[in-house]
């Protein structure tokens, strides 16, 4: 059977890297310039407001604009979506003593936890791992912290461009000048509508890279620079929902085993999350490492199919889905990290670069900290009135004494033990014993999610029919995310279109959005892959598995609120 | 209760919209019930409210109300109000009577309620019904002062006579406003005869991708034109090149709300639901007896639209015959 | 010349109704009226190079300074918005009132209006708006130019199309017909920060609390419902009759 990566995408990062081609007086000018209005981005954002205010004279040297802050979606929160259960810390050092936790926009700490391995009918609760891990921490919607981390930021000066895609890398004489954005009002074909509007080129003396998973430019800049770390990065599909309940749930809740398969054959790797927010909604997920082999795995489908469990059914009863989303999280920890997390004008930040805990699931406070310190090292090496070529050097050496490194360093061989698995020491000992063996886990080399290779069971037959009240089809979900994508946009999707059937098949069933669909059979036994490019959710599983996600028209996609 | 029903006419007919409000109005059965007709002809119509229930009717054939323009006949209405004391006043929606009834609601400082799709009389109290939110809910509404002003959604009564004779004939003459009779109607063009714009359909057929094939529009073209409707797609066809994106109803297309929508080989798909779903009648016709379009759709057909659609785009055209 | 548009801040995503105060929820996000972003649209194409001044109006919270922002980046010159707590739950009596006031300050030569609220399906505010100014009006135009102190407009009407002319001072309400509103550029959305934005209270523009909200409404929403599931709703199997079934169908309903 094929692999994905036997069909590699048309698409080369060095097409997205140009020079600044607008005349000088049409070019817009900004201080720094960071992309992505996520935990990351914002951090940076927010932590340059205040090096800024107690250092005017520097802020004068930044221009009209001196920070700036991108974002694709429609607004900050549009494209967040994660559990979400947040370690403080990084929060405390962002905000000292202007917030209290209990002023951020969260659903309060974590009061319990329980940890289950499921089987079709039975809920096997695993004791407790080492003590309530989760205490201390915080459940938010990153989309909501997200929002109010934007308001922050605009009140310190940053300011922030919505519906605003950065599709190019501007580099000249080998330092990052700055992004050029997207084009508005192409059609399907590329041609220009009546309302078409070029994008630009935006310069600033430093670009912050925040974009999150697969971020666009990010994995433009790790080629352009020879930055990639000595292991490929690797992702986990998370599709989510948000619903309403009738009755509060009062503890988080993880889950592993069905309806993952134990098999090694099958590495499938991964659990779900139930998190409670307030009293009148919860949030589950099931999150799902992209090295599966069996082409007919659909997270969607497995996540509906997880709803019907017995113990589940039970959180949920009398409750209604509010919101879906779906989105990939990096998960090839400490050895995935590229090798240097700068470039000539260029910082690097957060989910894009993969500084994700997997064992924990934990990336947001990581996120937060490498933005603050990106800010205080574009910050200090402005000051200094230093080229911005030579001196970003000691944001590596802050990130490498921060608790990032030190955290993901610890955890840099748990992957071995846990594959994609959540949960650290004590708790998968625990499983293992309790269930009998049922939990395998084996030692996993790392290779890129498109080289695994195929195989095709009669999974799906398993996916529950949906009926439009505990489980849904995919295009309800979609719906449901919000996505009211223009359809007659440019294809923003690179795949190889003419693939062999088990590669389609596999597109088909793991695109939470139904963005692909097996279409019609060739003589040489290939099929045409069908693309609704419209349906799209941005979560970027193509890109781990065999295609490409460039960044559609800003303001696409989904308009998450409360993911 | 005294209430008057704004006639609207259009050449030398009245407008069946308004003729079903007048006869809703006479149902009710509480005091008198009239009409005002404003334009060239208005006399002669009057007769003919007296068939829809109205004992009274009030006519105005100045020359400032000759052209079809709303702000002269505030002034009549607004007259007729004072002249004969109504305490209700009411409107079928067009685009004339939608901007008569606010116009008169500024004039008077009187509530208006539109939209509604019912009427009713409870205790003394007029009720009206209304949708929302795209059709998702239903509103009850009310008013805190006379005189009372409602503009109902088109089509929401049928104009069936209830025999009444011939009504009383009053002239009315009012003193127009300085701003009501500056707007001056330079053009006319008839429709285009290529048949209504989606938006303005009475009728849409709308294919999908049940439709099989590009080719299999034909049968949508030719079911539209039976009925003197538009033709729609969803967005899977449009996707696929099998049709015009103008033609694309749904979240991302159009919203339409026709009289009669048929949708062929169509699975409704909630991002199309939301652009059709507050349509009169829904007939659906697809071979797959659990697509979710048969959840909304008036009268469900399970079955072969390739079959079917020849046959009754045949029958509709003896029956127009 | 200077031409106003009236634009409206209204809710995004699913829509509920707030079963307490039977008013809409207005409290998660908003974002421009998209029918409003045609009449911003036709007001700057009327604009052009010359220097012609566009102000948009609003009436609303103080978030709906949002959407006057993207109007702004869309290149209209300045913002009004009339907000005051005193003025929530206003129906179009007190609206119309509202607007008018804010209006009269601008002493505009074309008021603009686009086709309707997404959120009340109302397409009326502009007729009542013109009659409070004591303006001509001309709703649904589709084609919109501007000469020698008057507008000409074409319009769709249920019967075909109407050429119309009218003297400025004048209400013009646009279809979303009229013209395919331009994406704010990059600069635009940056400038728009800078450019004039007024927040007037009632007492601004020489109202009282009474003209407006509840006191100031003439209407009331009495309750709240599910819609009526669609009655005799019928489900059959093609036997060979369908297409008879279906004009029977349709001939009881007077469809046909």
């Amino acid at each position: 059977m094929s692999r994905p990566s036997n069909f590699p995408p048309p698409f080369s990062p060095s097409d997205y890297v140009a020079e600044p081609s607008d005349p000088a007086d049409e070019r817009i000018e900004v201080g720094i310039l960071i992309v992505g209005a996520g935990p990351a981005g914002l951090a940076c954002a927010i932590r340059l407001g205040q090096l800024l205010e107690e250092h005017p004279e520097t802020a004068e040297a930044l221009g009209d604009v001196p920070v700036a802050v991108l974002e694709k979606g429609k607004q900050p929160g549009s494209h967040l979506l994660s559990g979400a259960v947040v370690n403080p810390r990084a929060l405390h050092r962002l905000f000292g003593d202007r917030f209290r936790l209990d002023e951020l926009p969260s659903y309060g700490p974590v009061t319990g936890e329980s940890v289950y391995v499921l089987t079709r009918r039975s809920a096997l609760p695993i004791p407790p791992p080492p003590p309530m891990r989760n205490h201390g921490n915080w459940i938010f919607s990153l989309s909501q912290l997200g929002r109010f981390l934007a308001e922050r930021a605009e009140e310190s000066g940053a300011m922030i461009l919505p519906e605003t895609a950065a599709q190019k890398l501007l580099v000249s004489h080998g330092r990052v000048a700055g992004v050029r954005t997207g084009d508005k009002g192409r059609n399907r074909e590329g041609g220009e509508l009546g309302n078409f509007e070029a994008g630009s080129d935006l310069v600033a003396k430093v670009t912050v890279l925040a974009e999150g998973t697969q971020g666009h430019l990010t994995g433009v800049a790790l080629d352009r620079f020879g930055l990639s770390g000595e292991e490929p990065q690797v992702w986990e599909l998370a599709v989510k929902e948000v619903w309403k309940v009738a009755k509060p749930l009062d503890r988080i809740v993880h889950t592993m085993g069905w309806p993952l398969r134990g098999g090694k054959r099958y590495r499938e790797f991964g659990g779900s999350f139930i998190y409670p927010m307030g009293d009148d909604m919860v949030t589950i997920g099931l999150v799902v490492g992209l090295d599966y082999r069996d082409a007919s795995l659909s997270v969607h489908d497995l996540l509906q199919e997880l709803k019907t469990h017995p113990k589940i059914r039970r959180i949920l009863a009398g409750g209604e889905r509010v919101e879906w989303g779906a989105k990939t999280i990096p998960s090839g920890g400490f050895h995935a990290l590229p090798e240097r997390l700068h470039a000539p004008g260029l910082l690097l930040c957060g989910d894009g670069v993969g500084m994700v805990n997997v064992p924990r699931l934990k990336g947001i406070h990581y996120a937060i900290e490498s933005g603050r310190l990106a800010a205080e090292a574009a910050f200090r090496a402005l000051q200094r009135g230093e080229s911005p070529a030579s001196s970003l050097a000691s944001y590596d050496e802050a990130v490498r004494d921060s608790f990032i490194w030190s955290d993901l360093h610890e955890v840099r061989n748990m992957r071995q033990v846990f594959g994609h698995g959540f949960f650290v020491g004590g708790a998968l000992a625990s499983a293992m014993t309790m269930s009998k063996g049922k939990v395998e886990v084996g030692k996993l080399p790392a290779e890129p999610d498109a080289d695994q290779p195929l195989l095709l069971t009669d999974r799906d037959r398993s996916y529950p029919a949906p009926d439009g009240k505990l489980t849904f089809d995919k295009l309800s979900s979609v719906f449901a995310s919000g996505n009211k994508t223009r359809d007659d946009q440019p294809n923003h999707i690179r795949i190889e279109r003419r693939v062999a059937p088990e590669v389609a098949e596999l597109w088909a069933h793991m695109c939470p959005a139904q963005v692909y669909e097996v279409g019609a059979e060739d003589d040489d036994g290939t099929v045409i892959v069908d693309v609704a490019p419209s349906n799209c959710v941005q979560c970027g599983a193509i890109t781990a598995k065999g295609g490409r996600l460039t960044p559609p028209e800003g303001g696409s996609g989904p308009e998450y609120t409360v993911t | 209760m005294s209430t008057l029903v704004f006639l609207e006419q259009h050449g030398s007919e009245l407008q069946k919209g308004s003729l079903g409000v007048l006869a809703k109005a006479a149902s009710l059965g509480d005091g008198e019930v009239a009409a005002v007709i404003a334009g060239e002809n208005a006399r002669s119509l009057a007769a003919e409210a007296g068939k829809f229930g109205a004992t009274k009717v009030w006519i105005c054939e100045d020359g400032e109300a000759a052209q079809p323009l709303p702000q002269p006949r505030v002034d009549v209405v607004a007259q007729v109000v004072a002249d004969g004391g109504y305490d209700s006043v009411l409107f079928a929606n067009s685009v004339l009577a939608a901007d008569v009834a606010a116009g008169l609601a500024a004039r008077l400082d009187a509530g208006l309620n539109w939209d509604l799709v019912d009427l009713e009389l409870r205790e003394d109290e007029l009720v009206g019904t209304r949708p929302a939110l795209q059709d998702s809910v239903q509103v009850e509404v009310g008013w805190k002062a006379t005189p009372r002003l409602a503009l109902f959604r088109a089509g929401s009564f049928d104009a069936t006579p209830v025999g009444g004779g011939d009504p009383e004939i009053a002239q009315v003459s009012p003193s127009y406003a300085p701003h009501s009779t500056t707007v001056k109607l330079v053009g006319q063009d008839a429709e285009e005869s290529s048949g209504p714009s989606i938006e303005d359909a009475d009728v849409i057929v709308a294919g999908g991708r049940g439709l099989g094939s590009p080719d299999n529009f034909t049968l949508a073209e030719e079911l539209a034109k039976a009925l003197g409707g538009a033709v729609g797609a969803t967005r899977a066809v449009v996707d696929a090149g099998w049709y015009p994106y103008s033609a694309q109803i749904g979240q991302t297309g159009k919203t339409v709300s026709p009289k009669l929508y048929v949708a062929l080989g169509i699975s409704g798909a909630i991002q199309h639901k939301v652009g059709m779903q507050s349509s009169g009648t829904i007939v659906a016709i697809n071979k797959d007896a659990n697509a979710p379009i048969f959840e909304f759709s008036d009268l469900g057909v399970v079955g072969d639209l390739h079959a079917i659609v020849p046959k009754l785009t045949e029958l509709v055209r003896a029956r127009k015959s | 010349m200077r031409i106003a548009v009236c634009v409206k801040h209204v809710p995004e995503g699913p829509s509920r109704i707030d079963p307490q105060t039977l008013r809409l929820d207005r409290s998660g996000e908003g974002a421009l009226n998209h029918f409003d972003a045609n009449a911003v649209e036709e007001a700057l194409r009327l604009k052009g190079d010359t220097d012609t001044e566009v102000v948009v109006v609003s009436l609303g919270p103080q978030k709906a300074l949002d959407s006057l922002r993207k109007a702004l980046a869309m290149g209209a010159d300045r913002a009004v918005l009339v907000s005051d707590d005193a003025a929530v739950g206003s129906d179009l009596v007190a609206t119309s009132r509202l607007l008018a006031a804010a209006l009269e300050r601008q002493e505009a030569d074309l008021v603009l209006f686009g086709q309707q609220a997404s959120d009340a399906d109302g397409a009326v505010l502009w007729a009542a708006v013109a009659e409070r100014l004591g303006r001509p009006v001309v709703s649904q135009a589709m084609e919109l130019s501007v000469d020698a102190g008057s507008v000409r407009v074409k319009r769709q009407t249920e019967f075909g199309y109407d050429t119309l002319e009218a003297p400025l001072p004048v209400v013009v309400a646009v279809s979303d017909a009229i013209n395919e509103p331009r994406y704010p550029s990059l600069k635009g959305i940056m400038g728009a920060k800078k450019k004039p934005q007024d927040v007037l209270s009632l007492a601004e523009v020489g109202l009282d609390p009474g003209d407006a909200g509840e006191p100031g409404s003439r209407t009331t929403v009495l309750a709240l419902g599910d819609p009526p599931v669609r009655a005799d709703a019928r489900k059959i199997e093609d036997d060979g009759n369908a297409a008879q079934a279906i004009v029977d169908f349709l001939a009881e309903k007077r469809l046909v």
